[in-house]
This record gives C-alpha cells, structure tokens and sequence, in this order.
C-alpha cells in the first residue's frame, strides 16, 4: 500500500515538476532580449569643416554610440569616444578648462582623451580624422 | 514530505506569523454541494484562472510592447518573431483571452439559469455582470493594441457606435478616441486603459466577488433544493479543501494544455501594420463575442417609426443590458413553478438562441 502511494506521489511530484518547467522554460528564455547585432559604422561624418570654433566641441553619433570632435587651439581637430570609462556616461569638451569633463563623476581627461583625475581607469578611445570635401571625417582605426 | 525537519521548521515559522493552519482549516471547513448540477461550480474557478494567465502573459508582454502608432506594430512583429517564445506569450495571451471570455459566458449563464442571484446573492450577480463587462472592455481594448488594420477599422466601428448614443454619443466618442478620429493618441489611450485602468478596477470588484462568495458559499439550485426537501435527506457535499480545489487544478492543468495547444497549432496572426488612410478591407468584424451586436445593428433598417435605425438598436441593446443587470430584482419568487421566474428562463434560452444565431451570421460567408 505503501509502495503504491509513494509511486503515485512519484508521478505527481513529477508531473508538477515537469509542468512548472514547461512554463518557467519560455518565460525565463522569453525575459533575455534577442541579441541584436549594432549596425557596424567604421566611418561617419562628424561635423562639416568651419562648424566648431578652435577650442570647441560636439558630440556626434558614430555607430550606435557618442563620440566626441574636438577642435584644438591649433585648428587641428582631435574625435574620441565619448563614452566615459569610468561608469559609461557621456563626457563633454570644456573650453574653460581646456580638457574633456565627465560630469557624471567629475572625471577628466586631456585633449587626447589620457584620463588625467578623477575615477576614469583608462583613456578614451580615439579616433581617425580627415577633412575630405569640407567634411570633418571619421573612421576607426 | 512535511515531515522532514526544515520543512516543518519552516511551516511554523511561517504559522506563527500568518497563521496557516487557519486558512487550511477555514479551506478544509467549507463544503461545497454535491449533485447533478455541481460542474457548474468550476466555471468561477476556471474563468479566474484564465484572468490569472491574462495577468502573467500581459505583464511578460509589456517588456516589449511600445504603444505608439509608429512603433506599436514593429515592437509586436518582433516579439513575435524575435523574441524566444514571444510568439508564444502573445498567442497564449490571445487564444486566454477569448477562452476567458467564453467560460465567463458559461459561468455567468449556469449562474442565471440555477438562479444563483437570489437573495442573499444579487450583489455577488451584480459584481459578477460588471465583471463581464469589464473583461469585454478588456477585449475591446486589448484588440487595438498592436495597431494592425483588423484592429484599426475594428475600433473605429466600435468607437462609432459608442458615438450615437443620444445626449452623451459625442463626448463618449472624443473621451474614447482622445480626438475626433483614431489615431495614434488613441492607442495610447487604450493603452492606459487596457493596462491601468481596467485592471484597477477589476481588481477591486474582482475582489468584492470573491468575497461575497465566499461569505454565501455556493448557491443551491431551487430544483436540487426542492428535490433534497421531497427526498427528505441531507444534500451530499464535500469539502473544498483538498477536494473541490484539485478538482479545479485538474481543470487548470487541462486549460494550459488546450491553451499551449492552441497557441503551437495557430498561433495569433499580427496581420498589416494599420494605415489610417486606407479603405478598409472587406471582411472587417470584431472579435466573436461583440459579434452578436454587430450583426444586429448590421440587420437594422436605416429608418425605423423616423428614428435612425443604429440608435434605435443601440438603445435596445443597452436597455438588455440593463435588463440583464437587474435580474435579481425582476425575478423576486425564483422557484420551481413561478410563471415570472420560468418566463426568466425561457428569456435567457431566447438570449441565447439569438445570440448564437447572430454570431453565427457574422461568419456566414456573405453572398453576392
């Protein structure tokens, strides 16, 4: 009698088992998003030539992400990623002090994107510029 | 299984905080009657489960959903052909959605006709109808909600209708469609309305009905009532806890396989992405349980005695409506033999009748 019970306990318990499986299966593969893969840019144009005033800015979209032109003193213009290192915010140029400032944090780099104080671990990214047709152009490298 | 250490050292934890074996004895205390009328009783259980799967497959579909007429229709097409198991959700949230609908029917029909409404019972009918209407509402909104054209024209029939009543048609029109016209600030709308504002309402009245069934326990058919008294002994009955609520489970456990079934065989079609400037297609109608209303204003001549016919048939309906509500107050002696009672009876059956005859026009293949 005994036996009896306990097999049939062993198909409930199974059963059940079973049929919270089959639902929490597709509902826990149904929570994680697809993967989609990030449309590949190696190239974009970031602003057109005489836009940014030497010791200026601006944050342009490359890819699905911030990126950061800047144009030096010297005319020469400088892109970087814009994504801090630190804790993924978007940095900014500022020409009060002449160095890109993440205001998330209060870290900063230079002109070169070289984390210099604060939190940020490492340096920006950079990236190739060209001026081609009055185009401020910039690809990965 | 309850006798290992930690289980039992969890169960009084647990006891001495809420008080489990209380509600167990409270399950364990309360009979449910037994006789050939009693698969009625599990209608109730059935249809709120079904509102329980609509809860967890509709909160699973808000992780996806945008409700946005520029995005609404994409943000479905890829649940449901990128997401793992999106197809999934959203068909089993469709195919529960109509199945709800029908065991509701089922429930609160058995209801009328084993006169479950009369005293002490009318407030737990009068709950039980708005409940209906509430889960109508649902549908009504729901349908909207991944803006294909079916969903479109659909709507903007429905709203219409809602449209020509007398005094308050306009106001109801512009407060259901946000505008004159559906558009992308409607969907929005009943979007609101489809996630917020029905479910806290239902939640509330949902509440009431359950509690008032709770209080009343099941409702005697006067037939059986009648039957026990010639018989002279007690009605059999059972307790609802284990017996009446596995009984239910097994219906629940049946329903996720029909459902599971349903969604794996035909899955939920999405349909054209809806263009509010395009005719509409033939074959336009609303989901099957609106049917009858449909083709009953479909039936109507223009004119009738000088009133637009559509007024008229709108008005009639509401008034059945209305009829509907306030049974439990028309019906004052329901028992076996009482002329006004069986002529309750023979009405439903007419409801019925009309009802089933009408959808069935609906999907009747059009001649000409």
């Amino acid at each position: 009698m005994q036996t009896r019970r306990s097999l049939l306990n062993w198909f409930l318990g199974t059963s059940a088992g079973a049929m919270c499986a089959s639902v929490l299966y597709p509902v826990l593969r149904y929570l994680v998003p697809p993967d989609i893969p990030e449309a590949q840019t190696s190239r974009t144009v970031a602003c057109r030539e005489g836009e940014l005033k030497a010791n200026e800015g601006k944050i342009f979209a490359f890819g699905g992400r911030a990126a950061l032109v800047i144009r030096g003193e010297d005319g020469e213009y400088k892109a970087l990623s814009a994504t801090c290192t630190h804790l993924n915010c978007t940095v900014q140029y500022r020409s009060d002090v002449k160095q890109i400032w993440c205001a998330c944090h209060n870290g900063f780099y230079d002109v070169n994107g070289r984390n210099v104080s604060g939190p940020p671990p490492r340096p920006l990214d950079a990236y190739r510029v060209n001026v081609v047709n009055g185009e401020v152009v910039v690809s990965k490298s | 299984m309850m006798t290992h250490p930690r289980v039992v050292a969890a169960w009084n934890w647990l006891e001495a905080r809420i008080g489990i074996s209380e509600l167990v004895a409270m399950g364990r205390h309360k009979q449910v009657p037994l006789h050939k009328h009693s698969v009625w009783y599990y209608m109730g259980g059935m249809t709120l489960f079904l509102f329980g799967v609509q809860v967890a497959t509709g909160i699973l579909l808000l992780l996806y959903y945008r409700p946005s007429s520029s995005e609404a229709f994409e943000s479905v097409q890829f649940l449901m052909t990128r997401v793992p198991f999106g197809w999934l959700i959203r068909s089993i949230h469709s195919w529960s959605a109509n199945l709800l609908v029908f065991v509701l029917f089922l429930h609160m029909f058995s209801a009328f006709f084993l006169k479950a409404y009369r005293k002490p019972r009318e407030l737990t009918w009068l709950t039980g109808v708005a409940l209906m209407a509430l889960m109508m509402t649902f549908g009504f909104s729901g349908y909207l909600l991944p803006w294909n054209t079916l969903a479109f024209f659909a709507t903007q029939v429905g709203t219409e209708v809602a449209g020509r009543l007398p005094v308050v048609g306009e106001f109801a029109l512009r407060l259901l469609r946000g505008g004159d016209q559906v558009t992308g600030g409607t969907l929005t709308r009943f979007y609101g309305i489809h996630v917020a504002i029905l479910p806290a309402i239902t939640t509330v009245i949902l509440g009431a009905h359950l509690l008032l069934v709770q209080r009343h326990g099941m409702s005697v058919p006067p037939s059986v009532e009648a039957d026990v008294a010639k018989a002279g002994k007690p009605l059999r009955s059972y307790p609802f806890l284990p017996s009446f609520l596995l009984r239910d489970a097994i219906g629940w456990c049946a329903a996720v396989g029909v459902l599971a079934g349903l969604a794996a065989l035909s899955p939920w079609e999405l349909g054209e992405k809806a263009d509010p400037f395009a005719s509409a297609p033939a074959g336009i109608r609303p989901e099957w349980y609106f049917g009858w209303m449909f083709q009953s204003l479909k039936m109507l001549p223009a004119h009738i005695l000088g009133f637009e016919g559509e007024v008229l048939g709108i008005l009639a309906i509401s008034a059945a409506g209305l009829v509907w509500f306030v049974v439990p107050f028309l019906d004052r002696e329901p028992k076996p033999g009482n002329k006004v009672s069986t002529a309750f009876v023979i009405g439903g059956w007419l409801a019925i009748v009309y009802m089933a005859v009408a959808t069935a026009m609906v999907y009747w293949p059009e001649r000409g």
